[in-house]
């Protein structure tokens, strides 16, 4: 129903019983509406905060699926040590305990003028607010050859599902001395250590089940995220195994070719492989960009900036963009930082309603990743606004200690966790 | 904004009222706001649903010397040690009021 609806009626109710206006405005104050896109870690996070924070507040939750595949420990369905059954979470919690509305379409349109939302299906939706967390795409075409059909013969599994079972059966399929390669982008993309705790669980699989196996990861950057404990985890636990090779050492992959299961780098070494997990370079989710909430030059073209306090667009009023598809400084792109942001704005959002003042943000991120199954290491940040942007705060947060005193049990219970970590994560988005 | 403010940014800074270039004023965070910042680990009102400690039906007590002690390297830790330190004392008390009064 639209405000004017509902200003209408109430008038007429009002007339009806003859009461002084004030009155009737304090008695039936309109139903304030916010309609969240996506339900994953930023929306669906943002959807059951919002109703906690003020339960009459009126949700609609945009998401297509029914039930949710997590890319956290979507590596480990890789490794053979979680099924996909193990990442999969419905919304029924969402919806029945909590009493957000799953619209389950995708949305077609942002009309932030009119403030609408038009769904493939047809129906628009008013919002006073509304939540964009739609997270990623992938960019077809930014590797020449990698387009969607070549992701159905050369796997990114970037967003878990279909893509996660298809490279676990290649990896099942492969030669006990096949090769296996990794392409993986530049900065920024979803989940900085992610590519790498990848590496680390295809050699836990080889290593129990192909030994002689090989992994190439052809790196088109020079650094990254946890590299000396990974570097440290892979001379320790899979000696041999893997090949790293970073940018500086032609490591950028400049096309592929899927029918000869070949990836071409830079200075035109050409490197076969009977596995090829090719992680393109990625942007914000097609409703965003669609919407205009996207940067549209500079190095960050096609992510959304945003408000470092209200993570507000900078492009458009009573929106807020969360998750992957935000420009949000100093954080990664995480599911950690996603629901962090989430709650966040929630609150923010129903305080806003509520005519109370703002709080200062505080948000926080954690990465765990497994190196094995009995061997984890993490990062971990908190992060506060300032008018230039998101930034870390000093002296806090970093990564595990290199050299910890008694390693084999700090590793394990960083393992231990990082379950722990997922457990109460997932709980506390999709859980009871 | 100056490089040497972004270098500069501390803990102490969270304390005051923060203003955006739009000007625009915000309250310090309530302890509510810096305790949604636990639940990702220790689980929705501090009710884990894995291996990280529960949080809920512990005493504001407990919770501030353990975070105390955490924040000063006093307490051994895998994770707590990063984040203690990214809160001012004023805030460990007031996500340790909030934690003892509203986790159940
Ligand atoms: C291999 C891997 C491992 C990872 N491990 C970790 C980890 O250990 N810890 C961690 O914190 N993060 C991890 N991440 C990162 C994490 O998955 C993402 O950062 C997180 O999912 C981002 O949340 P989001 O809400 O932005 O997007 P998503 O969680 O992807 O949710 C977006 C949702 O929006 C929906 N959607 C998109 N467009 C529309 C539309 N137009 N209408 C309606 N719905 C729409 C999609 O269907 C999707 O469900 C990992 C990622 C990968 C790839
Ligand atoms: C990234 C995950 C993570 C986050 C976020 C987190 N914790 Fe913890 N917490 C842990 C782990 C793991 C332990 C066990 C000690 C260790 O190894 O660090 C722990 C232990 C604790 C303990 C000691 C419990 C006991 O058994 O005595 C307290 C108190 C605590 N945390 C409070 C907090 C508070 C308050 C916050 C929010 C500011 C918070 N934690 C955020 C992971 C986390």
């Amino acid at each position: 129903m639209s405000r004017k609806g509902l200003t209408r009626r109430g008038l007429a109710g009002a007339i009806l019983a003859a009461a002084p206006v004030a009155s009737m405005v304090s008695a039936q104050p309109a139903r304030r509406r916010v309609v969240v896109i996506g339900g994953g870690f930023g929306g669906a996070a943002a959807a059951r905060h919002l109703r906690l924070a003020d339960p009459s507040i009126d949700v609609t939750m945009i998401e297509p699926k029914a039930e949710f595949q997590t890319c956290p420990f979507s590596n480990y369905v890789l490794a053979g040590f979680k099924t996909m059954a193990d990442i999969t979470h419905g919304y029924g919690t969402l919806t029945a305990r909590h009493g957000v509305t799953h619209v389950r379409d995708m949305a077609a349109a942002i009309d932030p003028a009119a403030k609408t939302v038009r769904l493939a299906g047809g129906q628009t939706l008013g919002y006073d607010k509304l939540v964009v967390s739609p997270g990623i795409d992938l960019r077809w075409g930014a590797i020449p050859g990698y387009d969607e059909a070549a992701s159905a013969v050369m796997p990114h599994a970037w967003q878990a599902g279909p893509q996660t079972i298809l490279l676990r059966s290649q990896l099942e399929a492969m030669p006990d001395d096949g090769v296996v390669v990794l392409s993986i982008p530049g900065n920024p993309f979803r989940c900085p250590p992610g590519p790498y705790e990848r590496i680390s669980m295809i050699a836990h699989y080889l290593k129990a089940k192909k030994p002689r196996a090989k992994i190439i990861a052809l790196d088109a950057k020079d650094a990254f995220s946890k590299q000396g404990l990974f570097q440290d985890a892979w001379k320790e636990l899979y000696p041999n195994m893997i090949e790293w090779v970073p940018l500086g050492q032609d490591g950028r992959v400049v096309q592929v070719i899927p029918g000869e299961m070949t990836l071409v780098t830079e200075f035109g070494q050409r490197h076969r492989a009977h596995v090829a997990n090719v992680i393109p370079p990625q942007m914000a989710g097609k409703i965003a960009r669609d919407a205009g909430l996207a940067a549209t030059e500079g190095s960050l073209a096609g992510w959304c900036p945003v408000d470092p306090f209200t993570f507000e667009s900078t492009r458009a009023k009573d929106i807020h963009v969360i998750g992957d598809a935000a420009i949000a400084g100093a954080m990664p792109k995480s599911g950690f930082a996603a629901s962090s942001q989430a709650k966040f704005v929630a609150r923010a959002i129903a305080a806003s309603f509520a005519g109370h003042p703002a709080e200062a943000p505080v948000y926080a991120n954690t990465c765990y990743s497994l190196a094995a199954p009995d061997y984890g290491i993490s990062v971990a940040d908190i992060f506060r606004a300032t008018p230039g942007g998101i930034v870390a705060v000093q002296g806090a947060g970093g990564v595990s200690p290199r050299t910890p005193a008694n390693a084999p049990q700090f590793r394990d219970q960083e393992a231990h966790y990082a379950e722990g970590w997922y457990a109460s994560a997932t709980r506390e988005i999709w859980g009871s | 904004m100056t490089a040497s403010f972004t270098a500069t940014i501390c803990v102490a800074l969270a304390t005051m009222l923060a203003a955006t270039a739009s000007g625009q004023t915000f309250a310090p965070p309530s302890g509510a706001t810096l305790a949604a910042t636990c639940t990702g680990c220790h689980g929705p009102n501090g009710q884990s649903a894995g291996a990280i400690p529960a949080l809920n039906g512990r005493t504001e007590a407990d919770l501030l010397q353990a975070m105390l002690d955490f924040k000063n390297d006093r307490r051994p830790a895998t994770m707590m040690n990063r984040h203690a330190k990214g809160f001012s004392d004023e805030e460990i008390a007031a996500m340790a009021r909030e934690i003892a009064t509203n986790w159940r």
